[in-house]
Order: structure tokens, then sequence, then C-alpha cells
């Protein structure tokens, strides 16, 4: 860092508003559309592997790899088929959101009491009705812990995929580390910091009004 | 994928100060050295705040969650900034990525402990230390070992960023590889940080399965 | 002997859980605290193993303070049984009932030892040692519980509901055998119940504890059925009270006379190693 530099050049950052607001848009896009493709995948999944449960070691068990391959080396391998695309970042990031929301999926659906499920058959529910007006609301605050993690580790993951060209505010890092210039850096982090707590936050929000029942 | 096969099993990558044996014992050597300091900071944080207030334990999981949300790219290149490169210090994003799961996992294993296996204890005689090490850790220790193998992968899989920084380890593969256009050479790195990290995680498997006390493994229920 | 003088527990939210107790427990007899939740009467056992210390007044056990003596310590010298027995689910059956014999020192072989001599006393059937606490049914788990506390030999028993958690044919059993065992081993006990059927069938003297943290009244089964205080007592005794004396004095003339609650005087604490098999 050159002499005299200041950790942080505020009339750099008031001339730079404007690029912040589009990378915090991209930034979102690429981190929350794998929240919402991982749900549609995870809990339909997430219900099978509950039902047979032969199913789900296997399935935990690629979970688990899928959860230890380096984002850069997936955003590297799609780069070849999905091109300077936000799938490149998209589809990696939902596989990760899949091995945090599977097991949450299942082990929600496994932690409904056998006595409510059974007072569910008893009373005429139909598999799927059950399934539906029952057992997965009675699951939500498990799916929801899980949503939270995933979401906030996707608000910082995303900004690995500065480093192939495609990565919201991470490519304030990358300026930073090319310019030797601390200002963008920690003007990144810390409005990558402020997204995830406002999106946990929301995320809380949501599940009160999604469960009122478990307000204290 | 098939250029990524052929420069790993090209010999000539497996020779020399930066070749695949050297950057592998580069790689396995952060990873050790994170690990271990994020357990010597996160293991008895996570025992103390147990068994403080519920206040403290409130504030100290919220802080280590937050945590999570901290962007190890960005932490790699102000602390590279601020520092001119000092390797240490460039290990200290892969330490605070590492304390949350250990942080977490010993706390919660703790307090999944039965109040009246607790109580118990304490009744018998056995004094805080005691209870503390012959009934509460043996009994966390499965979690406790979860948070660890979280950390070592989560570890292992962001180290290659690091590499950004010239840290070196396999990640300077993948890093070498963008940069001069060697898919071969980025998708081979891609391949081996895979593999360690899928062997780390088998390893842990394994060693949970070794210590952790037979009276806790469901299976035999 | 153990004795409260002026026992108060008060909470620092302001609630008394216990208010100003005299009590005395004579040693080698079973002495029952009854009475419906929050009354006090488990807070009244813990103060005797300092797991609560009282807020004033002196809990003594033959004439020692308790609070004179370093808390484990005094602990590893009183045995204490709890619902669903709190045992160790990393350790086997006979690692659980050696632990206060290795915690006072013992080497490990003997108290494994003395732990294995414990199992058929208790009804176990030895074979089970090698067990974890998971795989023994809920009966089972509270006999090992009372191995456990009785594994050092110690003169004084509390038990805080050692049965409530099982169904009523095991309880039936287990109380059966407890009552065998101490008619060989005479050991002070401490008993918590709010079960007063339990009560009247164990206990050689009934404290029975009402609201606020007081002893409503403190006499034999017999007294207690004949002539209950009016008030608190005789309705938490309730309508079935006339079965109850019935059914008492009829169990009375079923048993020996040496495992009978109630009956005359107790002989004194007798060591478990000297204690004659009945």
């Amino acid at each position: 860092m050159p002499e005299g530099e200041p950790l942080v050049r505020w009339d750099w950052i008031a001339s730079h508003i404007e690029l912040f607001g589009d990378l915090t848009v991209e930034h979102l896009k690429l981190s929350l559309l794998p929240i919402l493709f991982g749900l549609l995948i995870a809990v339909p999944l997430g219900v099978l592997c509950a039902r047979w449960g032969w199913l789900y070691p296997p399935v935990l068990t690629i979970a688990n790899i899928l959860y230890a391959v380096p984002s850069l080396a997936l955003f590297l391998v799609l780069l070849d088929f999905t091109g300077l695309t936000i799938w490149t970042v998209v589809i990696p990031l939902t596989l990760y959101t899949l091995s945090v929301l599977v097991p949450n999926v299942v082990d929600g659906l496994r932690q409904v009491p056998e006595q409510t499920r059974q007072a569910a058959v008893a009373m005429g529910y139909t598999p799927l009705r059950r399934l539906v007006a029952v057992e997965l609301p009675i699951a939500v605050p498990v799916i929801m812990a899980g949503v939270r993690v995933a979401t906030v580790s996707n608000i910082s993951l995303v900004s690995v995929g500065a480093l192939i060209g495609i990565g919201g505010l991470g490519r304030l890092f990358k300026d930073g580390f090319d310019l030797q210039f601390t200002t963008p850096v920690f003007a990144g982090i810390v409005l990558i910091i402020a997204l995830a707590v406002l999106f946990d936050f929301a995320l809380v929000l949501l599940q009160r009004l999604l469960t009122p029942w478990t307000a204290r | 994928m098939n250029a990524g096969w052929e420069w790993i099993t090209d010999p000539a990558n497996w020779h020399g100060s930066d070749g695949i044996p050297v950057r592998l014992a580069e790689h396995v050597g952060y990873t050790l050295l994170v690990l271990l300091v994020a357990l010597a900071i996160g293991l008895p944080l996570g025992l103390f705040i147990a068994h403080a207030g519920q206040r403290a334990a409130f504030a100290v999981i919220n802080t280590a969650n937050g945590a999570r949300a901290l962007p190890t790219l960005g932490l790699l290149v102000l602390i590279f900034l601020l520092s001119t490169g000092s390797d240490v210090a460039a290990l200290i994003p892969l330490v605070i990525l590492a304390i949350p799961p250990i942080l977490v996992n010993a706390y919660e294993g703790i307090r999944q402990v039965e109040p009246q296996v607790r109580d118990a204890a304490r009744g018998m005689g056995m004094t805080g230390r005691q209870v503390l090490f012959r009934v509460e850790l043996p009994i966390a220790v499965p979690l406790i070992l979860l948070g660890a193998r979280t950390a070592a992968v989560q570890v292992v899989a962001t180290a290659t960023v690091a590499a950004y920084i010239n840290l070196g380890g396999l990640g300077g593969y993948i890093m070498d590889g963008i940069l001069l256009r060697e898919y071969g050479e980025a998708v081979g790195g891609s391949v081996l940080v895979v593999l360690l990290a899928v062997s780390v995680q088998g390893l842990f498997t394994l060693f949970t399965h070794l210590v952790t006390p037979r009276g806790l493994r469901k299976e035999h229920a | 002997m153990i004795s409260f003088k002026g026992v108060t527990k008060r909470y620092a939210d302001g609630t008394v859980a216990v208010d100003g107790l005299d009590l005395e427990l004579a040693t080698g007899e079973i002495t029952v605290f009854v009475g419906p939740s929050g009354c006090g009467k488990t807070t009244t056992l813990r103060m005797i193993n300092r797991m609560v210390e009282p807020t004033s007044g002196v809990i003594a056990i033959d004439g020692v303070d308790v609070t004179t003596r370093p808390a484990a310590e005094l602990r590893r010298g009183i045995g204490y049984v709890i619902q669903q027995g709190g045992l160790f689910p990393h350790r086997t059956v006979l690692d659980n009932v050696a632990t206060v014999p290795l915690l006072l020192g013992w080497d490990k072989k003997k108290a494994r030892e003395r732990a294995r001599e414990l199992l058929p006393r208790v009804g176990l059937d030895a074979a089970l040692g090698a067990r974890y606490p998971h795989q023994l049914s809920g009966g089972q788990q509270q006999r090992v519980g009372v191995a456990r506390a009785l594994a050092a030999d110690p003169p004084v028993l509390l038990m805080d509901e050692p049965f409530s958690a099982v169904d009523p044919v095991v309880r039936a059993g287990l109380q059966e055998e407890f009552l065998r065992l101490q008619a060989e081993l005479h050991k002070t006990i401490v008993f918590v119940t709010h079960d007063i059927d339990e009560a009247v069938r164990l206990g050689h003297r009934i404290a029975v504890f009402a609201k606020g943290g007081h002893v409503a009244q403190y006499a034999t089964p017999r007294e207690l059925l004949a002539a209950p205080e009016p008030g608190f007592v005789t309705e938490f005794l309730g309508g079935e009270r006339g079965l109850r004396k019935l059914r008492f004095f009829a169990e009375l003339d079923a048993t020996p006379e040496a495992a009978r609650p109630g009956s005359g005087e107790a002989p004194g604490a007798t060591a478990l190693g000297e204690a004659p098999d009945a």
C-alpha cells in the first residue's frame, strides 16, 4: 500500500455510488436465485428421502461431497459450458444450497411428532394433504434455519465469482487488489456484511409470519 | 475435464518446487495450522459459553454466525494490502472461517447433555472440572468432531482462494490456469482439491466413528 | 440422623421454596417427602447434599453441619438417585455403577469388582454389566441408578422420584425390591415422591409438604391414614383414604416383620458387606 494512503477514501466511495448499486443488484441475483432453485429441488427431494429412508444415506453422501468442492473449481468447470453468464455462478451455488437444505428438510420432517402424524391419519387426511397441511408446516422452522445458513453463506460466497469475472460486489476485491487500493475492498466487505445481516433479519421476520405458533 | 486429467497424469507436474507433492504439502500444512488455531480458540470458547449465562451465549453464537457472512476473498485482499504480504497474516481469514462451526458445535454438544445426567454427575460428587471432562466432553465428542470436520472441509476448499494473493497451495494451479488460460492446469488443480477435501471428510468420518464412545452410537439400540 | 433447623430457601426472584423447616429424619429409616409439585420437597432433598444451598438455617448429618464440608466430598459420601436414573450414556452399566468408587480413588479393578457384585443385589443379571444404558429398559435403568448410588456403601441415600418414570407394574416390582434391599442394608433414606400410595407403602415416616414450602404433617403412615390433619393433608390424601387404609393394613399383615415400614424401632445402619441375607 502506498505511503500515506488512508484505509478508506470517502471521495472515491462518493463518486462510485452508482457502481455499488449495480454490483449490489447483481450480487443479490447471484446469491438469491440459488436459494429459490435450491428450495424448489430440496423440498421434494427431502420429502422423498424422509418417506423412503434408504434414499437418504446416498443423497446425504453426495450432498457432503458437493459441499467439499471448492466454489472456484465448480465455476471453472462450468465456464466451459455456460460461459460468462450468471449460470456459471448460480448453478454451483444452487448445489451448495442443496447440500445445506436437503438435510434440514429431512430433519424437519422427521421431528414431526408421531402422535401428530397419527392424529392426522385418523382424521382422514390423504398422504399428500397431510404433507402439505400438517407435516411441512411443522418442519418450517428447521427448514428456515437451513435457508438462513444458505442465504448468508451464498451472499458471502458469490464474491469468489469475481475471480472468473462474475462476482457481484466481489469485483471490488479484485479491483482493490489490482490497484493496490483498500477503499473498494473495504466498501465491498461492508456492503456484503450489510446484505447478509439484512436478509438474515428479513428471513427471521418471514419465519415469524409463517409460523406464528413458535413465537415466545 | 479431460485436459484436467491429462495435466494431473503428466509426470512433469509431479516434480520440482511447484510440483504437485510440494503444493499438496503446502495445502495440507495451511489447513492443519488453521484448524489447530481455530480449535484452540473455538473449542474453549464454545465450552465456556455453554456454561455461561444465556445472554452471553446468545451474543457469542450470533457473532459466530454473523462471522460466516464475512467474505473470505475480501478479507484476504484487505489483510494482504495492509500487511504487505505476510503469509501468516493471510491465514487469519481462514481461521475466521473455521471458528464458527467449531464454536457452535462445541456449544450445542455440551447443551444437548441431558440435565439429569449433569445433575447425577454433580450429585455423586464430581467437581465442575470432572463433570466437564468425564461426562460432558465425551458425550459432546460426536458434535465437536462434526464441527471440526465442517471447518476442515471449508478450509481445504477455501484455501484455494488464498492462492490469489500468492499463498501457494493447490489453489496456485487454479489461479495460474485462469491467468494463463491453461484450463487443463486449472481443472486439474480443482480436481486435486476436491480429492483432498473428500479424503479429509472421509478421514474425519472414520475418526469420529473410532473415538465416539460406544454407548453413544445409536445403531446399537 | 439428618436434622433441619429453621431451613429456608428463597430464590433470587423472591419465591420461597422452603420456609422455616424444622425436621429430624431418623437413622436407618426411610423418610418420604410427599406433596404436590412445587411444594419444595425436591429442594429440601437437594439441600442435604448441597445441590441447593439454603438461604438460612442449618442442615446437619449426625450433628455435622453439611456446609462445613466441601460439596463434592460430601456428595461422594451420600447416595443419589434421580428420575430416569441420569445414567451416563457413554459408559457401560458397570462403569456407571463404579463411578463413585473411582471418584473416591479406588483402583479400577476393585471398583469394577464392586460394581459386578452389586448388580445381582438390585435384581440385575450380571451379564447386563457390559451393556450401555440405552440398551436397557426403563426399569433396568432405574435399578442401575440404585446400584450406582449404593456402590461406595454410603450411610445416607437421597432418592428423588426414582420410580416415577416407569409403568405401574414395573414400579410395584421396584418398590418391593427396594424394601427387601433396605431390610438388609438399613440405610438412612430420604425419598421424594408425589404419589401418596408410594409414600404410604415405602415410608417409615412421611412428611407431607404443602404449597409455600412447609410441612403440613410429619407422621408414620399409620398415624397419617388414621388421623390426617384437617384441611390440606386430608384433601391431599383424597377420597380414597378409606381404601388406602384398608390396603395398608392388609399389606402390613402380609409382609414379614423385618421388611415392614413403620413397624417399631429400626436397627442402626449396617455396612453393606456385613448385612445379613434376609
